[in-house]
């Protein structure tokens, strides 16, 4: 049985961005543990001479040729913003509550 | 005792008690006419936000595909490093998030760069040759462009917002990364200015960037650590970021080795850390402590497939590079036959490419380089301006040098040509007849012109006949003052010695 405890689950979710309360650190390290088990037991099947597998689809050279198509306008781009100045992306301060 | 920000020792004596290791990573923005993974312009200076597709955004639901142009610029870039190129790779998300990009994750290469294990020679100025270990070039992409707005000047420290333009989200960007470099002792800055140049030069002969280094296409992150002489360990060390001119560069990291060792002499230990360098102050500051932020969580991108190359579509791409600059640079300097320290400045002063321009065009190896790092560089450093962006083309270096050889104008009337074509009033020929700039050569006008000179000066005049044949240069200036400088100054010679019954 794997063991993931609390303090990883909290640094995995501080990476990611994601309040978590007590609660669910505590039952997600449980779940955790189960999936990590899980994924391990292929693992067992298959022998070192198995890559690992990033597709499914034995795909390569899947490439674009250099060649400029449509762009979004300034005003498309912003759409979807909450906020933006000078035709621009605005966010908060980057470096406050660090 | 504690170093505090700011506080260094000489290089001297910091150099005199460790030994510096180097590492660097640079960045090179690759000039495709599109992005890594969409087909929006990769172009410099366009209004913010235009250059974009919902996939430079990381919009819900788009998928990338990978330039091809790019992934061949790559490998390249990965041969003229002699580097071996991966039979098969992959791309992967590096994760974080920050406001530059959109889409929380870099697509970057994490265990298989496109490229690996390779080495170049670094030539300093007095000719010495360090090699450098290349690690690893791999296949990246580009982040925004932060503007942080409210704080003093610029910063991010103190800033109220910033605002954010995508326009270079997705450029196509090629990392490439040394291992670490030792050995350098007190020529580390110097190798670290030369390895940039290096990189920028064969990026550029390639014709894969644009190696602008002030709009940012070449882009260097130096890494120093010290360790006291004779240990084997390396130091802990930094990474200074945002050094991105050749001169920022060998003045980072030579700071930073002033830095470490006035720390280390304190006995403080060495903080793993980002430093920013400050081209104002001339030193740095420290950024952003190594933390748990920076575990990436790195992982195979599920939407591109990987690349694999074979035998046959390297040997093609190998067989389009140019000429490694290096091996240019000998082969121009024997066929021209200049001296090595002749040879050095033709190429410090960046008019390689136009002698080699301008004896294509006509004229001797002796003959351009007179022409490159005289006239037009003298004009060049008065403007501002490379040599080569003054609109000096070989063809009229070609025509004026043929009006000096054939006595219609001479060296310094060739100047006032020069400045008649330069402001467009024709051809040299053309500025010659217009400008009534020919060399005065009836010796009627010269004779008279020579008489009064030496009416003038007669006590010249007796020491010449008196046999001091070198006092005769002060009547040849009185001729030429005279002539407003349209006459031979052999032929002056002559005539005076001739007028004077003197042999010359």
């Amino acid at each position: 049985m794997a063991e993931i405890n609390r303090d990883e689950v909290a640094h995995l979710a501080r990476l990611a961005h994601i309040d978590m309360t007590d609660d669910e650190l505590g039952r997600m390290a449980g779940e955790l543990a189960v999936i990590v088990d899980s994924i391990r037991s292929i693992s067992e099947v298959a022998g070192d001479d198995v890559p690992a597998t990033s597709h499914p689809i034995p795909l390569s050279n899947v490439f674009r040729d250099d060649v400029v198509g449509q762009t979004l306008t300034n005003e498309e781009a912003l759409l979807g913003a909450p906020d933006d100045a000078d035709g621009r992306f605005r966010v908060p301060a980057i470096l406050d509550g660090e | 005792m504690t170093a505090v920000t700011g506080e260094i020792i000489s290089f001297e004596e910091a150099i005199q008690k460790y030994d510096p290791v180097l590492g660097f990573e640079v960045h090179v923005e690759l000039n495709t006419k599109t992005k890594m993974f969409s087909s929006a312009p990769n172009a410099f200076g366009d209004v913010p936000n235009t250059n974009v597709t919902p996939v430079d955004l990381g919009l819900p639901g788009v998928l990338p595909v990978v330039n091809g142009v790019a992934v061949e610029s790559a490998i390249k870039i990965g041969l003229a490093l002699n580097c071996s190129i991966a039979e098969k790779c992959y791309f992967a998300r590096k994760n974080y998030f920050y406001p530059d990009t959109p889409k929380n994750f870099q697509t970057s290469q994490y265990e298989d760069p496109i490229a690996y294990d390779g080495s170049i020679d670094i030539e300093l100025a007095d000719g010495t040759v360090f090699t450098v270990e290349i690690e690893r070039a791999h296949m990246e992409e580009d982040a925004g462009k932060l503007t942080h707005m409210g704080g003093s000047t610029g910063r991010i420290q103190g800033a109220e917002y910033s605002l954010v333009d995508y326009n270079r989200a997705g450029v196509p960007l090629i990392e490439i990364v040394t291992k670490p470099i030792e050995g350098a002792g007190a020529r580390a800055p110097e190798l670290a200015k030369a390895y940039v140049a290096v990189i920028r030069e064969i990026v550029k002969n390639l014709g894969v960037s644009d190696a602008r280094m002030e709009r940012g296409n070449v882009r260097c992150d130096a890494n120093v650590s010290l360790r006291p002489h004779g240990r084997e360990q390396f130091g802990t060390r930094t990474e200074t970021k945002n050094v991105n001119s050749l001169r920022a560069v060998e003045h980072a990291v030579r700071y930073e080795i002033q830095r470490h060792a006035a720390v280390l002499d304190t006995g403080t230990p060495i903080l793993q850390e980002t430093r920013h360098w400050h081209e104002d102050t001339r030193s740095t500051t420290s950024g952003r402590p190594k933390s748990d932020a920076d575990d990436y969580r790195y992982f195979p991108e599920p939407d591109l497939v990987p690349v694999v190359t074979n035998e046959a579509w390297i040997a093609k791409l190998r067989a389009e590079l140019p000429e490694p600059p290096a091996e240019r640079r000998k082969r121009l300097q024997a066929d021209w036959e200049y001296s090595d320290a002749e040879f050095r400045d033709v190429v410090n002063a960046g008019v390689m490419s136009s002698i080699e321009d301008t004896v294509a065009a006509g004229v001797s190896a002796s003959v351009a380089r007179k022409w490159w790092m005289g006239e037009i560089s003298r004009r060049a450093r008065l403007a501002e301006l490379e040599p080569a962006e003054l609109g000096v083309t070989p063809e009229l270096i070609v025509e004026l040098q043929g009006l000096i050889d054939a006595g219609r104008i001479n060296d310094k009337l060739s100047r006032d040509v020069l400045d008649g074509v330069l402001a467009g009033e024709g051809t040299p020929t053309e500025v010659v007849e217009q400008r009534g700039l020919a060399v005065v050569s009836d010796d009627g006008p010269l004779l008279e012109a020579i008489d009064g000179a030496l009416a003038a000066q007669p006590d010249v005049a007796e020491k010449i006949r008196g046999g001091k044949i070198q006092a005769v240069g002060a009547i040849v200036g009185g001729v030429m003052k005279a002539t407003r400088g349209q006459a031979d100054a052999g032929r002056v010679r002559e005539l005076i010695l001739q007028r004077l019954g003197v042999e010359g």
